[in-house]
């Protein structure tokens, strides 16, 4: 479970949070994850947000099943942000509904409590440390008691240090563990975020335009990266890129003006009438 | 094998091994340490050799500024907080320790007074006031050290980062601080002595403060509270709560979000901070022989900043050499030129960050690995 926790002096967790017993201890946790026992992990049903009269979403439903690899594509405004933004309590819909697995009302939740919940987001521009390694980094995002005392002697448990070379392994950085993250390709940087959040061990993973800026060959292992995924966790990618699209994704979702307009497997997808018309330009 | 998977005292083992300027640093301190007693107190006067006690002094007051300066690159270099406000602590752990000694005056003092320091029965007081109660002993004197600018640290760091005050902000709150105590400390009713502080100090722990022993006892336990001093920040930085500070200083939301309390680290690491600033200059009045208002002046603390800047940040011993060089620079110039010296002050903060961003041990190390990939590539 992870506990990424804004500080407890930030206003906005105040609100919906128990009382603390002192500013030393350990942020409190959500302890029951997700209930996804009917094999769907996000339900996303008839959500409209609407940023001064503009409906950025429209009536969106979308269910995420436990273990997918979903891609979502549209064209710009379509709404792709705006769902990840809804999906991690950034914005918050003027109707409809948000639940993670049957129980877990993210609608409900502040950021910090959906991201303990096990929601892990990978934002677009790369945000690593780059003055620590990229084993640093990685031992920064794991989950546990973050308080400055116990810090100050803890020293790396071998669970710990097996959990750290284990991701380390899933994203390729191995052999280098002892980099400074600064001196990291933009491709590996990119990988290294992805690590810091499967460090956490989120159920759901969101990664928004995993491969902008990447090289054929980074685009490639990152393909390889997000299938290898799927199936220990859901993620749901966002992605221009078609030829990237195409070579990881078993289900597309295709949104447009806020609600979906296709769903498929890629082939499905790119064959639909309507999909060519708006997307494709056809 | 990872450093963090030892204990704390195999990590600080580590991390002195992989720490060369440390390592330097150390020897030199312990060369020191051993030296100047000998050359000090066994060779005799006439002798070439002989260690002045002049001298002696002037090397222990580098030392406490050179703690102080560790103590602003811990919380400058490693976790962001530019502070130009340390002075403020510095002095408060030079007035604790004042209290003591002017304390320890009894009826020596000019008007024979056994209780009341002689500025008190000069402005006519008649009664010791509250707070100086418990200053005849050295153990409360010696709490207060450390108490009273840890509080002050405590309450002040609090109040800043729970309201997320930051950056240059919290740099220009600091200077109103330290320049608010200083305002402060140079009223007579508020029973410091005024703008002449505490000197003429007879004695500590029944110690002549003029003896060569005692100097040379202060003398010592400086070097093992600057050493001291080092190694403590030098576990801190190698530990798990040290690569939390630093992910701190490089991006504050990010590790906020990741989990961490940051507010809870930047206290603590500032208020550990402004300890050691406290135990510096509780240091550096017994070997002066005076404490006075100006040791607030908001330009002091600006100073121990540019001595960080100058030795090179988030180093550590980057602080130790900066506070060394610009010290005996100042001494120098003084003498010299004495009205030079606050241009030459003025002309290291402008040139220093422009010709040398990593200080002077970031140029040498720079310069030490340019050679030796010369030697490889030719």
């Amino acid at each position: 479970m992870i506990k990424a926790v804004l500080g407890r002096f930030s206003g906005r967790s105040h609100s919906a949070k128990p009382p603390r017993d002192g500013p030393m201890l350990a942020p409190n946790r959500i302890e029951t994850g997700p209930d996804s026992s009917r094999g769907v992990i996000l339900y996303l049903e008839d959500i409209t947000v609407s940023f001064d009269g503009f409906r950025a979403l429209n009536a969106l439903t979308l269910y995420i099943e436990v273990g997918e690899l979903r891609c979502i594509i549209g064209p710009n405004g379509a709404g792709k942000t705006t769902m990840m933004d809804v999906i991690t309590g950034k914005t918050r819909p003027d109707t409809g509904s948000a639940w993670f697995g049957q129980t877990l009302d993210l609608l409900a939740l502040t950021e910090p409590e959906i991201a303990q919940a096990g929601i892990g987001r990978k934002f677009q521009k790369p945000t690593v440390f780059e003055h620590h390694t990229v084993f640093e980094n990685l031992e920064l995002a794991m989950a546990g008691d973050k308080s400055v005392w116990k810090w100050l002697y803890a020293r790396i448990t071998r669970a710990e240090l097996e959990h750290i070379e284990q991701v380390l392994e899933t994203v390729r950085l191995t052999e280098r563990r002892n980099a400074r993250a600064g001196a990291l390709s933009h491709g590996q940087k990119q990988w290294l975020e992805i690590g810091m959040l499967l460090i956490q061990e989120p159920q759901l993973l969101l990664v928004d335009e995993p491969v902008a800026g990447m090289t054929p060959q980074e685009v490639e292992r990152t393909a390889e990266l997000l299938t290898s995924l799927a199936g220990r966790h859901s993620v749901i990618v966002v992605e221009h890129d078609m030829e990237f699209v195409r070579s990881i994704a078993r289900q597309v979702t295709v949104l447009h003006e806020g609600s979906v307009l296709a769903q498929g497997s890629i082939d499905e997808v790119q064959s639909n009438a309507r999909v060519r018309e708006v997307y494709l330009g056809v | 094998m990872d450093t963090n998977t030892l204990g704390p005292r195999n990590r600080l083992i580590a991390a002195l091994r992989a720490d060369r300027g440390g390592q330097w640093f150390l020897g030199v301190l312990l060369v020191t340490g051993v030296l100047a007693p000998l050359l000090n107190l066994a060779v005799p006067p006439t002798s070439a050799l002989h260690l002045s006690s002049y001298t002696v002094t002037l090397i222990g007051k580098y030392m406490t500024y050179a703690m102080l300066a560790i103590a602003v690159d811990l919380i400058w270099g490693y976790c962001g907080i530019l502070s130009l406000g340390h002075g403020a602590f510095f002095a408060l752990g030079g007035y604790a320790i004042g209290m003591y000694l002017m304390r320890e005056i009894g009826t020596r003092g000019v008007y024979g007074d056994p209780v009341l320091p002689d500025f008190m029965v000069f402005l006519n007081w008649k009664q010791l006031p509250w707070f100086w109660y418990g200053f005849n002993h050295f153990a409360f004197a010696a709490l207060m050290i450390m108490l009273v600018p840890g509080l002050l640290a405590l309450v002040f760091g609090f109040l800043a980062f729970r309201s997320r005050v930051s950056g240059v902000y919290l740099s220009i709150i600091t200077q109103a601080l330290t320049y608010a105590l200083m305002l402060a400390f140079f009223r007579n009713d508020m029973g410091f002595g005024g703008n002449n502080g505490f000197t003429d100090f007879k004695d500590i722990m029944g110690f002549s403060l003029q003896a060569p022993g005692t100097r040379m006892a202060l003398f010592l336990v400086t070097v093992l509270a600057l050493g001291g001093s080092y190694l403590l920040c030098r576990y801190i930085v190698a530990s798990r709560a040290g690569r939390v500070i630093a992910a701190i200083r490089d991006s504050e939301s990010r590790a906020r979000f990741l989990g961490y309390r940051v507010e809870s680290y930047k206290l603590w690491v500032f208020v550990f901070s402004a300890v050691l600033a406290g135990i510096a200059g509780a240091l550096y009045v017994p070997q002066i022989g005076i404490i006075n208002p100006s040791e607030f002046s908001p330009a002091n603390s600006i100073e121990i900043v540019i001595w960080v800047a100058i030795g090179g940040r988030g180093t550590l011993y980057g602080a130790v050499v900066g506070a060394l060089l610009v010290n005996y620079a100042k001494t120098y110039f003084t003498a010299a030129l004495p009205s030079m010296w606050l241009y030459a002050l003025g002309a290291l903060f402008v040139l220093v960050p422009l010709f040398l961003p990593q200080g002077v041990v970031g140029a040498v190390s720079q310069l030490r690995s340019r050679m030796i990939g010369a030697r490889a590539t030719s």
